[in-house]
């Protein structure tokens, strides 16, 4: 274990001590709200989505008060490291490099990502065919990871919000985009902004990248993981985690 | 072993065992936050010229209240101002993105639809105003004996511009405006927003591919006070040469002397 780790370790420790001596401390979740129809924000300001309904669903699985924080998605590490919060109910991808920085319950949903490009567009998807090409992605995603990796000479362009990037894919300064399937679809596709565009192309093939199934990141060491797993195991089992699916999608998205 | 390999291993070393920075990682990324900074200061000094060049005529026209002229350009000056930049840069990339006009416009493909040139057009527009304006204070302030003198020698108004009262109020307006290169400067984080490369955009780069926050903000700022240390640097030679008879004299005045004998 490196210096940094300890340190690290150390810093979690005293933090996961004091919350056991407080444990009516509210729970505090960071989530996004710019990524329908897992979180978006209701015009009176309110959250909602898919996560947000699962994040709430867990704490009164945990029996424990929360309080839902908003932040924007290049931070969302960095902040919960900062203790701005105690989980990430975010859509956020099990992967190797976030494993080096938190830990995460079990997966709560997985589901592929794909190109999304105006309609009849014919770009291979390979290192050549993707020369030069504009390609959007949501900043400090598994996806941009996958982009930069698979596809090193494309003009990637990288944003601070999905809603963002969809918006640049209309206005035409985007050849394609990448990001989860449901969230094209239910976000952009089935949407009038959406008219004129299709998915491009495979679901996206790279577990190094884009992780296996997405889970609720918690700081280093925090036994909080394993009981959000468990509350995971048991909304599903009781029946909480169909009735919240089957309120934004067709399918379930536990996937297998 | 190669000089270069001994100090990378010591980067490592560091890195590994005593620093909470992973100095490698910064190491390994340096190329980009030098593209970086050049981004950044094209931003930059493109917008200043240009915006300055613009601002020349604006600022005459304010100070020699011409009808019509100067308040319009007056109403410009204080839109731009008097609203965060940010909004400004947003306003030409994602509000004139929207219409379908506007994309099918022969402004689209080469200008419009490029983040650099919303961000240049923004910045330039932003800092020609607030140049104006204190271009104009700066005319307004003219000592009076100045165009006395001016007009004493017989010059044309057009000569007492030219030879007179612009020099000087480009000289006394040189403090502020080094602040205006400053504030350009820091503004110029804002092309980040919208997916440009530029210093701040690098960090945010390193952020979102590795999840560490402190090792690509913290050399974005070394870069930026670097770049502030250069340019103050520059306007304190510029006063100098510029501002010199300005200054407060050195030499014991005449009457100081006789008191001290």
């Amino acid at each position: 274990m490196t210096f940094k780790n300890k340190l690290l370790a150390s810093a979690v420790g005293a933090i996961a001590l004091m919350a056991g001596m407080a444990t009516a401390e509210p729970l505090r979740i960071g989530v996004e709200g710019a990524y329908p129809p897992f979180s978006q924000k209701e015009a009176d300001g309110s959250l909602s989505g898919f996560d947000i309904d699962i994040a709430l669903a867990l704490c009164e699985e945990l029996e424990r008060e929360c309080e839902l924080v908003e932040q924007e998605w290049d931070g969302m590490i960095p902040a919960l490291i900062a203790n701005k919060y105690d989980a990430i109910v975010a859509s956020m991808s099990i992967t190797e490099d976030r494993l080096r920085l938190v830990d995460f319950s079990e997966k709560y949903y997985q589901t592929p990502s794909r190109f999304v490009a105006a309609e009849g567009a014919t770009f291979e998807l390979t290192p050549e065919g993707t020369a030069g090409l504009k390609i959007g992605v949501l900043r400090g995603t598994t996806l941009q990871c996958h982009v930069e990796k698979a596809f090193p000479d494309a003009d990637l362009r990288l944003y601070n919000t999905q809603e963002d990037v969809f918006a640049d894919l209309v206005a035409g300064r985007l050849d394609m985009q990448l990001n989860n399937t449901l969230q094209a679809i239910d976000g952009f596709l089935n949407t009038p902004q959406g008219e004129g565009f299709a998915f491009l192309g495979d679901n996206v093939d790279d577990p190094e990248c884009l992780g296996e199934g997405t889970g609720i990141a918690v700081r280093k060491g925090d036994e909080l993981a394993a009981e959000l797993s468990t509350a995971i195991a048991a909304i599903r089992a009781d029946g909480t985690y169909a009735a919240i699916n089957d309120t934004y999608f067709d399918v379930d998205i536990y996937g297998e | 072993m190669e000089p270069e390999q001994s100090f990378y291993d010591y980067l490592k070393n560091i890195s590994e065992t005593q620093s909470p920075i992973d100095f490698v990682l910064i190491y390994d990324n340096l190329d980009r936050f030098v593209d970086g900074a050049l981004v950044t200061l094209q931003l930059t000094f493109l917008a200043l010229l240009v915006g300055g060049i613009i601002a020349v005529p604006l600022t005459i026209a304010r100070a020699y209240r011409k009808p019509f002229l100067s308040p319009a350009i007056r109403v410009y000056t204080y839109v731009f101002c008097g609203t965060p930049l940010l909004v400004q840069v947003y306003l030409f990339y994602f509000g004139l993105g929207q219409f379908t006009a506007v994309q099918e416009s022969f402004l689209w493909d080469p200008i419009l639809s490029s983040p650099w040139w919303c961000v240049m057009i923004a910045f330039t527009l932003n800092t020609a105003a607030y140049t104006t304006e204190f271009l104009r204070g700066a005319i307004e302030t003219t000592p009076h004996g100045e165009v006395e003198a001016a007009k004493a020698c017989g010059m044309s108004p057009y000569a007492r511009m030219r030879l007179v009262v612009l020099p000087s109020a480009f000289r006394r307006a040189l403090p502020a405006y080094s602040n205006e290169v400053i504030f350009t400067l820091h503004g110029s984080v804002i092309a980040s927003t919208v997916t440009l490369q530029d210093l701040l955009g690098v960090g945010r780069w390193l952020n979102g591919r590795y999840y560490l926050a402190y090792e690509g903000f913290l050399t974005a700022m070394v870069f930026y006070m670097a770049i502030v240390f250069m340019i103050t640097f520059a306007f304190r030679l510029a006063e100098k040469r510029f501002l010199g008879h300005l200054r407060p004299r050195e030499t014991p005045q005449p009457g100081a002397a006789r008191v001290a004998a």
